[in-house]
């Protein structure tokens, strides 16, 4: 049993699972609807596993006409739709219900429009993030953006989360990168916005449009920014034995004018489960911080050695300059298979509140005091320059209320996090995840405010409906009478 | 009749001056140095946000600043300075174009996304801001975003009140991502260049890894901004002047430096001279053509953010409408500069594909029922 509770079904859409099949087969071209339950069942959970229920079906198109024509169906009919890109998510963004078609941008995945010139590429959004990068990069060119997943995950579900990654402290995150989006609305219509212009006319809605979930419209293509790929890159690795002064590291790079394209934080427990799995060369220590700069060599070497001269003065336990792209690789090799080490000896849930860089060190603390009071541990990895912690709990989920006392422990952090000025999710969204923490951090106002939004895109709540928005504040939104008006 | 002005010196005043207004229009107003911007407000009373002031939290370590939204630029680029920091969109300032007086405040910069030249490559006033507070036309107090660098909790409306000029919200507290201010900058200027030279220049520049900060065109000029640490000026000034060395390459550096990307930011060039000022966003490769057409139509124009910001000076407001004269692009068009008269009679902003225009006036009512608002200024 777990503690998060997804509304029940809806009987009248169950009973009519043949005819809407047969309606969405009807406006599509062959091979487009997948209903078998042994079929649908590949398409029961995401990256959140521990929660899971297959949909009544599955719609994969080929195109944002395609995507429009099963929307249409799916509205005119009153069922709800989960859109679903890679399905990585890791806060149950893309978690079905019973009741529920996935509309998924799987098949969706071909390049329409590379322009350097005017530095942006227009694609379809069931590309992986990786794939964009993939694409411009022999011609000098880069998509910013770099989630952890970014291998299999799509760019609609970045755009749906607003993901970031590694290197946003320098880059931003999809918000900043993205010039613009066909949507299918609500009701099927297609409509786009924004281009490669730099600014939009009107209100910024398609900064509405990015981060939210999946709640307000189908995003089927869109119009990214690329740049120029930057002529070299090195890692230095700072130890230090107290995580307070890890912290003011961080700061002091911060303030003196070098901008690192990344900072992640690995400490002690990390430290120990990684060097065990990767056998990086770490030293054993409080606090790791790997920094990358960028440049030419002469830039490298100007900016690495303003980086060390300021850990130096903070007493490291050890300081490594990467002095070869082997060197580097070592350094990061560590950093990047963290999850995958921790995955190894144990099932974990993996956090992303976002706290205010100086109230890092307050904060590690606090997370380890709460892991202490619950019984469990707590390993730390994250992106230490904007402030966005990844604490992964670590539990057994053979054990009988593990993941319960788990989840209780994420929420009590979470809480941490809002409490120092902080927010619930960074970079993963909220999902059903942190649904029921929303009001920790936002007033009933400032809900009914988002709320009020999505009425206005989507005023029958077929879209994502039982995600964000704790279930009781949705509640009179998510019902059979605003389905068949919408 | 002069207006009356109302001064609330709290968010809760804010809050109390709203809901109080009895379904009376309310025009908002910072320094008021950007009041002759959008379609003209008919409004009997002023909510002045010029009491709203101060900075609540400045934290150059974590690159945040929490601000009031009546405070001065002045006051915020004067505590930035201190720290050697700065808001790295740049904020044009529009008192020279506008010819008005008063001082500038970072809540009018918030809701007008108003951003300068290094937006090429640093982004915009939306980009950098981490989060606002704002009072609805309901008279209540809302909070989105917050402080930190990394927030997708929940729907972003703080960039959907960045850019809306007032018309769903007053903005009473912003909070903003600041940056270190660069060590070095200089600037190349290629001389003798038109617009579809100068444009190629732009694309050629933008596409080298020298994170050229600002690529504007004036007079026949073309300008690169170069900024970073010394050693990173150095290089890239070099390696662009050996790039475009078939062009003749002044270098500028100290005062005349600062200067002259203020000069380009607040469009100085067009300040002493008469006429309507229109601000077009295009994609770059379209700037040529649309100042080939412009200048048929007897306008003057220059150029931003390498070619992807058209300033348009038109010398007869009677010719209303810019946007008749533009060749079939996607861009869009905002006058910026127009007397009253010529704001009333044209589209000030982009006229929106009617599914966006029928969601953004929803948006409106349920922002702002009354529509008491800054109401039609967007219009």
């Amino acid at each position: 049993m777990s503690t998060i509770v997804m509304p029940k079904p809806m009987q009248s859409v169950l009973d009519r699972k043949a005819a809407i099949v047969a309606a969405l087969a009807e406006a599509l071209p062959d091979n487009r609807v997948i209903s078998d339950p042994a079929e649908t069942r590949a398409y029961e959970c995401d990256a959140l596993t521990a929660y899971r229920c297959p949909p009544l079906a599955v719609v994969l198109p080929t195109t944002t006409e395609e995507v429009s024509a099963a929307m249409r169906v799916c509205h005119d009919l009153g069922v709800s739709v989960v859109p679903r890109g890679a399905g990585t998510s890791l806060s149950g963004g893309s978690l079905p219900t019973a009741d529920c078609v996935i509309i998924g941008t799987a098949r969706m995945n071909g390049f329409l429009e590379v322009d350097y010139d005017n530095r942006c590429l227009r694609v379809q959004t069931g590309a992986t993030n990786l794939s964009v990068t993939g694409h411009v990069e022999d011609d000098g060119f880069f998509y910013a953006p770099d989630p952890s997943s970014q291998l299999a995950c799509a760019i609609a579900g970045n755009i749906a989360m607003n993901s970031g990654g590694a290197h946003c402290l320098k880059y931003g995150v999809t918000t900043n990168n993205l010039l613009g989006v066909r949507l299918v609305m609500a009701d099927g219509e297609i409509v786009d916005l924004g281009g490669p212009q730099m600014d939009l006319p009107g209100l910024d809605l398609l900064g509405l449009i990015c981060g939210s979930e999946g709640q307000l419209a189908i995003v089927t293509e869109a119009v990214l920014r690329i740049l120029p790929k930057p002529e070299g890159a090195r890692p230095v690795m700072i130890g230090f034995d107290d995580a307070e002064v890890a912290g003011e590291c961080v700061a002091r790079i911060i303030r003196s004018g070098v901008l690192p394209v990344a900072i992640e934080y690995m400490d002690r427990p990390c430290i120990e489960v990684v060097e065990n799995f990767a056998h990086a060369g770490y030293p054993q220590c409080e606090a790791l911080l790997i920094v990358e700069v960028e440049g030419s060599e002469p830039e490298i070497q100007d900016q690495l050695a303003r980086i060390t001269a300021i850990a130096g003065e903070l007493n490291p336990v050890e300081v490594r300059v990467s002095a070869s792209a082997e060197e580097s690789a070592n350094i990061w090799k560590g950093r990047k298979s963290a999850f995958g080490a921790m995955g190894q000896i144990n099932d974990y849930l993996c956090l992303d509140g976002t706290v205010p860089v100086s109230a890092l060190p307050g904060t590690l603390k606090r997370i380890g005091d709460l892991g202490r009071e619950h019984g469990l541990q707590v390993a730390n990895v994250f992106h230490a320059g904007d402030g966005n912690m990844h604490p992964l709990i670590l539990f057994n989920a053979n054990r009988p209320g593990d993941l319960e006392r788990a989840e209780a422990l994420g929420a009590d952090i979470l809480r941490a996090c809002v409490e120092v000025g902080g927010c619930l999710t960074g970079e993963h969204g909220v999902g059903i995840e942190k649904r029921d923490l929303m009001p920790d951090q936002f007033s009933p106002v400032d809900m009914e405010m988002q709320m009020r939004v999505k009425d206005v895109f989507d005023p029958g709540w077929l879209l994502n409906p039982a995600k964000v928005f704790p279930l009781s504040a949705s509640e009179s939104r998510r019902t059979e009478d605003r389905r068949r008006a919408g | 009749m002069p207006a009356e002005v109302l001064t609330p010196a709290t968010e809760e005043a804010i809050a109390e001056a709203v809901a109080g207004s009895g379904g009376q229009a309310l025009r908002l107003r910072g320094g008021g140095t950007r009041s002759d911007i959008g379609r003209p407000v008919q409004a009997a009373r002023v909510l002045s946000l010029a009491g709203h002031s101060g900075i609540t939290l400045y934290e150059p370590g974590a690159l945040t600043m929490v601000v009031k939204t009546g405070t001065t630029m002045a006051e915020v680029e004067a505590a930035l300075e201190a720290e050697n920091q700065q808001l790295a969109f740049e904020p044009m300032d529009h008192r020279a174009l506008l010819g008005t007086t008063g001082e500038p405040t970072v809540g009018a910069v918030v809701a007008g996304n108003v951003s300068g030249p290094r937006r090429v490559r640093a982004g915009a006033c939306r980009d950098h801001l981490l989060g606002a507070r704002f009072v609805d036309g309901r008279g209540r107090v809302v909070k989105n975003g917050g402080r930190v660098m990394k927030n997708v909790t929940g729907l972003d409306l703080a960039k959907l009140m960045c850019g809306a000029w007032g018309t769903l919200g007053v903005l009473s507290e912003v909070s903003l991502k600041t940056l270190p201010v660069a060590e070095t900058a200089c600037t190349l200027r290629f001389a003798g260049l038109d617009a579809d030279g100068a444009v190629a220049l732009f694309c050629a520049a933008l596409r080298t890894p020298y994170e050229i900060a600002g690529a504007a065109w004036i007079d026949g000029s073309a300008y690169l901004r170069i900024e970073g640490l010394a050693v990173q000026v150095e290089n890239r000034s070099r390696a662009l002047s050996a790039l475009f060395q078939a062009h003749e390459i002044e270098r500028i550096d100290g005062e005349a430096h600062g200067a002259l990307w203020r000069g380009i930011r607040d469009v100085t060039h067009f300040a002493a001279r008469p006429g309507a000022v229109w601000r077009l966003a295009a994609k770059p490769t379209d700037a040529p053509g649309i100042v080939a057409a412009l200048g048929a139509a007897g306008a003057e124009c220059s150029l931003d953010w390498g070619g992807g910001l058209i300033w348009a000076r038109v010398p007869q407001e009677a010719d209303q409408d810019v946007r008749r004269h533009l060749p079939g692009s996607g861009a869009h068009a905002t006058l910026v500069r127009g007397c009253a008269d010529h704001r009333g009679a044209v589209a000030v902003f982009q006229p929106e594909h009617p599914r966006l225009a029928k969601i953004s006036a929803a948006l409106r009512h349920e922002f702002d029922p009354d529509t008491i608002l800054n109401p039609g200024l967007m219009a």
